[in-house]
Order: C-alpha cells, then sequence, then structure tokens
C-alpha cells in the first residue's frame, strides 16, 4: 500500500537541530518562510537576509543563499541585493531592536522607497540575544534588566506599533501583524507570508509581516506560559490584524 | 585620443561607469556631490542603478548588499560621512566583499568645513573601523587619476576580494581638467561565492561572524595573508627626479602635485631635490623609500594633517636619514612656493627633524 506524506520538512530548510530555545517563535517562522518558498518554486530565487540576533544563523537552517546584515541594516543589505536582482525573492529577516531600534531609519526608508522586498519582523517585545533588555516593543511596565522596575513611559516612552507605522507609508503595499503563540496564528502567519512573497514576486513593492513570537527564556515563562502571554496580553498592546492590503490576489 | 574637460569628482564617476559599475549608493555632503548627481544622470544612460540612499551608513550597507549580490558597487562621501561608513567598512573587509569606496577628504574633525585636507590618512589606512583590517587606498592627484585610478579600483577590488578606496581631496575633487576617457571594460571576473539565487550549486553564505573556535581566526588568517599578497605585487608609487636627489619630498595627492612643482623650482635654486608620491597608501611604499635612504640627507613630508603619514615615512626611515615634517591644518592648503621655502630651509639645517609624539 502506497504511503501518503501529509507531513514533512520543507525541502527549503536544512535538516539540522537548531539552536533556539525550546519554544521559541524563530523555529517556526523559519519553517513557514520556507513553506511559502517550497509552494511558490522559487527556493532556486530566493537571498535572505539574516540580522543580527538570535536569528543571525537563519542560514544554518535556511538551504538557500543568505547575507548577514549588520546590526539594523538588513533592509539596506536586502536594497542592495534586490537592486542587483529585481527577479529574485528577497527576504529580510528581523527583530524588534535590530528592526525598529537600531534600524529604524533603514526600515523606514526602505518601505518608503516601496523597494519591492519582503520584511519579516518579529517582535517578541525585548532583546533576546543579548539577555532580555528593553526593546522599542516591550510593553509598559514590562521588566527587563534595563527596566528593572517596569518599562516607564514617562522616559522610556512607549512601545512603537510597527506594521501601523509601515502601512501608514504610501508606498507600502502590504502591512499585517500575525502571531506564532497558537495554531490559528500560525496559519495565519504562513498565509500572510506567502502573500507577501507572491506580491513581491508580481513586483507589487514593499511588504511587512510582523509576526508577536515569544522569548520564554528571557520573560522567564514556560512556552507554554509565553505563548498564553502574547494571546492574553501582547496583543492588548499589538494587534492583530491586516493594517494594509492595497493589492488583493 | 580626444581629451573632454571634466571635474575631478566626475572623471572618477565616469571612470566607474566605465570600469563595468552599474550600481551606487550616496548620500549628499560637499565636496563630492557632483557624483551623486553625475551618476543620477549617468546610470540610466547604461543600464544601471542609482539610489540616493537616507543616510551614508544605508548607503554603505546598501553597497554591502550589492556587492554580496556579486555586482560591481561604489559609494562615495567626503570625511564626516566616511566616519558614518565606518561600521560597513569592517564589515565588507571581514565578508570579503569588493566593493569601491571614494572619501574626498574635507577638513575636520567633526563638521570641520568644506575646505580640502588630508586629515583622515588614520582612518583610511590603519583600519577605521573594528578588527584587524585594511583596505587598498589609492590616492589620485589629478583629474585623470580620479578616473584611472577608480577603475583600476574595481579591478583589485574583485582580483582580491577587498575594498578599495579612493582617497582623494576637496582640490582633487573639485579642480577641472582635460581627461582622456578609458575604454569601456569588457571582462569582468566571475564570482562564484556571490548570492545569485542556489541554482545548481549549494547556497551561499556572506558573513562575518562564526561562533565556533575556528571561524574567526581562520578568517582573519585569510585576510591577513590575502593582505600579504596585495603588499608584494600591488605597491604603487610616482618617483620623479630622484635619481640624483640628495633630498626628498614624500606627499600624496594634491599635496604630492604642489610638491612636484616645488621640487622643479628648488632645482633652479640648485637644491636637488626629488619627490616620492605614493600611491597606494595602503598597502604604503615602504620599500621604495628604504631604497632612497642611501643617497639622502635629508626628507621632508608635506600633508595637509598634523602628521599621519608621516608616521609610515618614520617607520621606513628608522633614523637612517633626518626626517622633517610640514603640515597644513583643517583645510587650509600649501603652495609650491612655501614648500621651496621649506626645502631650502631643510638644507641650511634650518629645520627641526620630526620626532615622534
Amino acid at each position: 500500500m502506497a504511503t501518503k506524506v501529509i507531513f514533512d520538512k520543507p525541502k527549503s530548510m536544512k535538516d539540522v537541530p537548531m539552536h533556539y530555545c525550546l519554544g521559541c517563535g524563530h523555529g517556526v517562522v523559519h519553517r513557514l518562510i520556507c513553506e511559502a518558498v517550497d509552494e511558490l518554486g522559487v527556493r532556486e530565487r530566493t537571498i535572505g537576509v539574516a540580522p543580527v540576533g538570535c536569528a543571525v544563523l537563519a542560514y544554518d537552517y535556511w538551504d538557500f543563499d543568505v547575507s548577514e546584515a549588520a546590526h539594523g541594516r538588513a533592509a539596506a543589505v536586502a536594497t542592495g541585493i534586490k537592486r542587483v536582482w529585481p527577479d529574485r525573492l528577497v527576504i529580510s529577516y528581523q527583530g524588534d531592536g535590530d528592526l525598529a531600534s537600531i534600524g529604524m531609519g533603514e526600515t523606514i526608508h526602505a518601505a518608503n522607497r516601496g523597494e519591492n522586498i519582503t520584511v519579516i519582523f518579529i517582535n517578541n517585545a525585548n532583546y533576546g540575544m543579548t539577555g532580555g533588555q528593553m526593546a522599542p516593543t516591550t510593553l509598559i511596565g514590562q521588566k527587563t534588566p534595563t527596566t528593572p522596575m517596569g518599562r516607564d513611559p514617562k522616559t522610556t516612552g512607549y512601545p512603537i506599533r510597527m506594521a501601523e507605522l509601515i502601512a501608514s507609508l504610501p508606498a507600502t503595499r502590504y502591512s499585517v501583524r500575525t502571531t506564532v503563540a497558537n495554531f490559528q496564528g500560525v496559519i495565519q502567519t504562513k498565509m500572510a507570508i506567502k502573500k507577501a512573497f507572491e506580491l513581491q514576486l508580481k513586483g507589487e513593492g514593499y511588504t511587512f509581516v510582523e509576526v508577536l513570537s515569544n522569548c520564554n527564556t528571557n520573560w522567564e515563562m514556560s512556552p507554554v506560559e509565553a505563548n498564553r502571554f502574547i494571546v492574553e496580553t501582547l496583543v492588548q498592546t499589538f494587534p492583530l490584524g491586516t493594517f494594509k492590503d492595497e493589492r488583493k490576489l | 585620443m580626444t581629451k573632454v574637460l571634466m571635474k575631478g569628482n566626475e572623471a572618477m564617476a565616469e571612470g566607474a561607469i566605465r570600469a563595468g559599475c552599474r550600481f551606487y549608493f550616496g548620500y549628499p555632503i560637499t565636496p563630492q556631490n557632483e557624483v551623486p548627481a553625475y551618476f543620477a544622470k549617468r546610470m540610466p544612460e547604461v543600464g544601471g542603478v542609482f539610489v540616493q540612499a537616507e543616510s551614508e551608513t544605508a548607503s554603505i550597507n546598501m553597497v554591502y548588499g550589492a556587492a554580496a549580490a556579486g555586482a560591481r558597487v561604489m559609494t562615495t562621501t567626503s570625511s564626516p560621512g566616511y566616519s558614518l561608513m565606518q561600521e560597513g567598512v569592517s564589515y565588507l573587509a571581514g565578508s570579503r566583499l569588493p566593493c569601491v569606496l571614494a572619501n574626498v577628504q574635507r577638513g575636520g574633525p567633526g563638521l570641520g568645513n568644506i575646505a580640502a585636507s588630508q586629515a583622515d590618512y588614520f582612518q583610511a589606512t590603519k583600519g577605521g573601523g573594528h578588527g584587524d583590517y585594511h583596505v587598498i587606498v589609492l590616492a589620485p592627484s589629478s583629474a585623470q587619476e580620479m578616473m584611472d585610478f577608480t577603475m583600476l579600483a574595481f579591478e583589485l577590488s574583485d582580483a582580491y576580494r577587498v575594498p578599495t578606496l579612493i582617497l582623494s581631496d576637496g582640490i582633487v575633487g573639485q579642480m577641472v581638467e582635460p581627461v582622456e576617457a578609458r575604454d569601456f571594460v569588457q571582462h569582468i571576473p566571475e564570482k562564484p561565492w556571490a548570492l545569485t539565487g542556489a541554482y545548481n550549486r549549494s547556497p551561499n553564505v556572506v558573513r562575518s561572524l562564526w561562533l565556533d573556535d575556528e571561524g574567526v581566526p581562520l578568517n582573519n588568517e585569510w585576510l591577513q595573508k590575502t593582505y600579504d599578497t596585495i603588499r608584494a605585487k600591488e605597491l604603487r608609487q610616482e618617483s620623479f627626479l630622484t635619481e640624483d636627489a640628495e633630498y626628498l619630498i614624500v606627499a600624496y595627492g594634491s599635496t604630492g602635485r604642489m610638491a612636484k612643482g616645488a621640487v622643479m623650482m628648488a632645482r633652479e635654486q640648485g637644491v636637488r631635490v626629488g619627490l616620492l608620491r605614493p600611491i597606494t597608501l595602503w598597502p604604503f611604499p615602504y620599500e621604495a623609500l628604504v631604497a632612497l635612504l642611501p643617497q639622502l640627507r635629508g626628507i621632508l613630508v608635506c600633508e595637509m594633517s598634523a602628521g599621519q603619514m608621516v608616521e609610515d615615512v618614520a617607520l621606513a626611515t628608522r633614523d637612517k636619514v633626518p626626517l622633517y615634517f610640514a603640515g597644513e591644518l583643517g583645510g587650509r592648503m600649501f603652495t609650491d612656493s612655501k614648500i621651496v621655502n621649506l626645502v631650502v630651509e631643510m638644507k641650511k639645517g634650518g629645520l627641526k627633524p620630526w620626532q615622534p609624539k
């Protein structure tokens, strides 16, 4: 009797153990990207940009061409790559410190130019790799090593809502916020990533997918508690949804 | 061959086009604004891409992306902007990405002024960013050399996978001279390491990070070995009337050009003086200097700085010949007659020797 494969590792994904903490969302999003790349049949035309942060080693898991980028500069690096190869799928994968703090300038201006790239933004409300310090996305009152009494908006301001900010720029074609904290969110994230890639491959312009993901190690929670924290608390500051979708597929 | 009148900055841009550069990313800063303006007009004519970046930080990282993608790519700036690019230059060096950069130097530190200066020599030749790295540094002294050295820079950079810097200054950038336009480069080397999409090959990764024990040391070994090869093969300098010289001027860029006039004038006054004009500032032509030492009674280094290249000259002379220094600070420039007076004083023994400080 012939067996039917209903679940397998994507071809664009290397078959190696990941270095991420157990329960971290990076591995899930890496996989969703690879699934979308496979389904679109563009592995040989895909070039990724790995950020400074936990995901810098993305090239250990993605089985396609990848460049590192200096901290915050992934959107500029992706711009350079895309301008050389306009027909390739160029993916910039970034965390919140990288994208919304040190790289805010590059982020906004790549979107404002309408660079035909897809930016996948992992928002876990802290600097994961360096030990959980305050990010621009850290919640009010959230305790981190650099906000030991909790984030105080009087001195540190408020969490930046990137998907909404990006959506306000006229050249942005697609901006959404999803989560990988639960099954439904994973499916929506996959659909959003695939749609963003399809738009890019059609030459539509800048696409942005913000994904709420947990950092259970630095949040000092179990993976289950951390995912519950996302769907119960994080979404109150960062509502899920589509903030711009000008090009229906 | 017909010549056309061009600004040094324009000659540099046209040289890049003729070297096959089709990607330029830059940010406005004086005194190099002719370069982005030239590319903005010229790139569409040759099917190339011009992007005005949001900052020099973005420019250099766009260069990183385009270089990683295998293209001949360039950015240009002036001193404060080159400071801002240093992070990216370190990453480019660490990731072995070929590209051509230019710093049309102006007075500093800080915002300084927009007059010519040579005070970025240390930054250009000794690092500038973090880590054990060098970029190849070429110092043009004319509009023609702005074109020729830019074309050479693309060849060297691709050959060695080392970023190459044109270290110019506001005088060379702004001067208008007849320039002979060179032929378009027909052959650009293959780059099998570049990010093109992993078609019929395993994926390529452009990186400067390794978290194991060996990756970064091995990358550094590769870099140092490459630098040794460059030191052995790519030293360039101009020697002017050095055969019978008893005295030597060492100067580069626009100061080197003024020193050339000074050599002629001083010889009319009976001083047997010559000029060594380093063209590669890194690698520095120590050997050419050492070879001249036995015949020399004094060396005068002239720079539009407080004394930077003079340290490299001192490394070559090692106290075997008296060494003198004259610097112009913060955007002041030399005149040929001022250099002549210094040469005459040097011969009379009236100059105070330069000391390490």
